[in-house]
């Protein structure tokens, strides 16, 4: 095997994982994290280990899974993201109190930006609540390190430890050293001891008493200390402190700039808690110090003498938004009095927005939810979907599964009104599956009057094709059992659950119809949209036949209805009083735009 | 040898921009370099702007600031206007451009009809590999790429050895664009 590897930050983590004997890994896909789980499948595949590895149905089962094979006594692992540690939040808070017995690792990953997440949450700020160590990496060989030192911190305090990689560590690319995969050997154990596992508000006490033992004893471990980058710097009564992804951008300006000679840098490599002796050393030997860390301000929060600290709540580092190198080099530069102004990047062009793919089937559901509810309140939900915005067939989304609770708010904000709109909900399989169900039973209960439409394309698409627990298969292709979602949404008391084909555009309009007038007389209806994602390898043999489609020029009197309404990225126009045309390098032949056109100006190219 | 070489990748969602990242990367290890990239994943890449950073050399930092990178590798002619901003003074753009561009600044400018060779060579989708090949030829000198049209067919075959097919067209797409 080569020595070094280029590895994406998340390969970086999974390698790190196997090649420390995590025995079992969990995870719910979502961006920055999604391929942690993923590749180290394909470590466990070519390194043929014992490992078990799943995606579970959300955030906090796969917690629960994870953390409870650790009170077995081996190790294990669970990876999210940032906002899917609010959904694991619960156990989360409770392990911390009983602790573990193998090494227990929760990987969340932060999206200062943010690039692909609703919040740009700090999650050193979850670990300071639930008061478990956290480790911040700035690199993904930095990551792949800090699993070693993270099981190690674990197993040596009986504490689930958190690793925090941002963006810009997941989605890294890297030369990284690989160390041969070490066998994990570990009997699982479960010694029965309800006064820990299965603890009463009386114990709980005792437990946090011995979690801030445990703390205390952890702000003073040596493996996990601040590191000084540059030991041969001059003596200065300014010190700067850095974090994260952070450090990694400070180091090279700080070489840029001249002044790595000059002011002393500290890599915090544990943000909470920090290290008491170094608060003391920072005390004594600095007279200022600049902490520069993503998102919010941890370290510098735990520093004795507030008047001695320029960050966030100074005012002095960015709390909103990635600090970018540029910035940290103009934040940098002003701290030890160099004049440079680092220019801003020229923006003289605004990016592309992203948009649903050619052949969407998301796309037709949602022309579809617009004709047959057209004045109505569409409420939406975490996914590829969320784009249906550019459509104007999402008014709002909050969180995994809110679609279906905003829905049974709106319908009980307006039950009184004379006029009641009509309410239309969409999420994903995967989404339905992970935090749908408990607000569908809600719905029906209360009998709340919505359509929802289950964007069913068989596969979890926006992070990257993972499956659902409708597929059938696992992570590494093996076969698991199917649950259906026909008999989940049946199981749920929905009396009108039916499914339609969004690529049979006029019979899911109707479809649709019919469920928005079940739902203004009777109750909640729900419609299965199900076609498979185009972008999803393994639903291939599933693929419409071709339909090959052009515009007659004649025809398109350039309105643009197809592109305000429709927005395929195979609909393209060389201007504003032009006409439209098919682009055949990104038409999929979904044949869905054929019912699209008011003019009926699109046809089917017949075979010449 | 020490080489430090910072290079911006942009492009649409689909396009390959994480591909033709990837495969300079390791361009740059197989050549003993230390490399970092950073790159967009998520919902970014349905469609909308996708930017890589390339950085071969002795960096910490995954990212490049302003007027720094040593070239931009366009795969739309609107993302010169959108990332020209990274490149320094004096650096390169290779551009995707069915026309002549306006050299923005003090950039060389060269633009490659890649769209139009994706089409001759009948597979459109081949544009990334295109620009890449057609970077190997037309960059030399100061503006040179730290690897060669060798370096980065070794890495493909590597790559994509399982493939015999696909290792085939990508490698036609990229003699295509070397050779414009």
């Amino acid at each position: 095997m080569n020595d070094r590897i280029l590895m994406l930050g998340n390969q970086a983590i999974s390698r790190g994982l196997i090649e420390n004997g995590c025995a079992v890994a969990t995870s719910y896909p979502g961006t920055p994290a999604s391929e942690i789980l993923p590749s180290l499948v394909e470590w466990r595949l070519a390194e043929n280990t014992r490992l078990h590895a799943q995606w579970a149905v959300n955030e906090k089962v796969a917690f629960e899974i994870a953390y409870t094979a650790a009170m077995t006594g081996l190790r294990s692992m669970v990876s999210m993201k940032q906002v899917g540690l609010n959904v694991a939040s619960d156990p989360l808070m409770s392990a911390a109190y009983m602790g573990t017995v193998g090494g227990f690792l929760v990987v969340c990953a932060d999206d200062p930006g943010p690039h692909s997440s609703q919040t740009e949450q700090d999650s050193r700020m979850m670990a300071m609540m639930a008061k478990i160590p956290v480790l911040d990496p700035d690199s993904p060989a930095q990551a792949k390190d800090m699993i070693a030192m993270g099981y190690a911190l674990s197993e040596a305090f009986e504490i689930p430890v958190m690793i925090r990689p941002t963006t810009r560590v997941c989605h890294a690319r890297q030369d990284v050293a690989v160390s041969p995969i070490v066998a994990d050997t570990r009997q699982p154990k479960f010694e029965k001891n309800p006064a820990r596992w299965a603890a009463t508000p009386k114990f709980r006490f005792r437990l946090h008493q011995s979690l801030e033992q445990k703390l205390s004893a952890i702000s003073n471990h040596a493996a996990t200390a601040p590191q000084r980058c540059n030991p041969g710097a001059d003596e200065s009564r300014q010190a700067i402190v850095v974090s994260g992804v952070a450090a990694a951008h400070t180091r090279d300006v700080m070489k840029d700039l001249g002044l790595w000679d000059h002011v002393p840098l500290y890599q915090v490599l544990q943000p909470f808690p920090l290290h008491r002796e170094f608060i003391t050393h920072l005390d004594t030997a600095y007279s200022q110090i600049l902490v520069i860390e993503e998102s919010a301000g941890i370290i510098e929060l735990q520093i004795a003498d507030r008047r001695k600290v320029l960050g966030k709540v100074s005012g002095t580092v960015p709390s909103v938004g990635e600090i970018l190198p540029e910035t940290i080099e103009a934040i940098v530069a002003k701290f030890a009095g160099k004049s440079v102004s680092p220019p801003d990047l020229p923006l003289t062009a605004p990016g592309r927005h992203p948009t649903l793919c050619a052949g969407c089937p998301h796309r037709a559901s949602f022309f579809a939810i617009k004709k047959a509810a057209p004045r109505g309140i569409y409420t939406s939900d975490i996914g590829c979907y969320t784009l249906g915005l550019n459509l104007g067939a999402v008014d709002t989304f909050i969180c995994m599964g809110a679609a279906i609770s905003q829905a049974a708010g709106f319908y009980q904000a307006f039950r009184h009104e004379a006029r009641r709109p009509d309410i239309v909900a969409t999420l994903g399989d995967s989404t339905f599956f992970h935090a749908g169900i408990p607000a569908l039973i809600d719905a029906v209960v209360q009998n709340v009057r919505f359509v929802l439409v289950i964007l069913d394309n068989r596969t979890t698409a926006m992070t990257g094709n993972q499956p659902t627990p409708a597929c059938g298969r696992g992570i590494g292709g093996e076969p698991t059992i199917t649950v259906a979602i026909e008999k989940l949404v049946q199981g749920c008391g929905v009396a009108f659950c039916e499914t339609g084909d969004p690529y049979d555009v006029p019979a899911f309009i109707s479809l649709v119809k019919s469920a928005v007038a079940y739902s203004r007389e009777t109750g909640p209806a729900v419609v299965i949209a199900r076609r498979p994602c185009l972008l999803d390898r393994s639903q291939v043999e599933s693929r419409h036949p071709f339909i090959r489609v052009h515009v007659v020029e004649k025809d398109c009197d350039a309105c643009h209805y197809c592109i305000q309404h429709f927005e395929c990225p195979a609909l393209i126009t060389d201007g504003k009083d032009k006409p439209v045309r098919v682009n055949p390098a990104a038409c999929t032949g979904c044949g869905v735009c054929l019912h699209v056109c008011p003019k009926k100006a699109i046809v089917i190219t017949e075979k010449v | 040898m020490t080489i430090q070489q910072q290079i911006i990748i942009s492009g649409v969602g689909g396009q390959g921009v994480l591909f033709v990242t990837r495969l300079l990367a390791e361009a740059a290890m197989m050549k003993g370099f230390p490399v970092l990239t950073s790159e967009t994943h998520g919902m970014a890449q349905r469609g909308g702007t996708v930017v890589s950073h390339l950085k071969v050399g002795d960096f910490s930092s995954p990212l490049i600031r302003p007027f720094s990178a040593d070239g931009l590798l366009a795969f739309k002619s609107e993302s010169l206007a959108q990332h020209g901003g990274f490149v320094k003074s004096g650096g390169w753009a290779v551009v995707n451009s069915g026309g002549p561009l306006q050299s923005t600044g003090e950039l060389k400018v060269e633009s490659v009809d890649a769209d139009a060779i994706a089409g001759n060579i009948g597979n459109l989708k081949s544009v990334n590999l295109i620009m890449l090949g057609a970077s190997l030829s037309r960059l030399s000198g100061d503006c040179g790429l730290f690897c060669t049209l060798t370096d980065i067919l070794t890495v493909l075959k590597m790559q994509i050895s399982g493939a015999p097919a696909k290792l085939e067209s990508f490698t036609a797409a990229i003699h295509a664009g070397y050779k414009v």
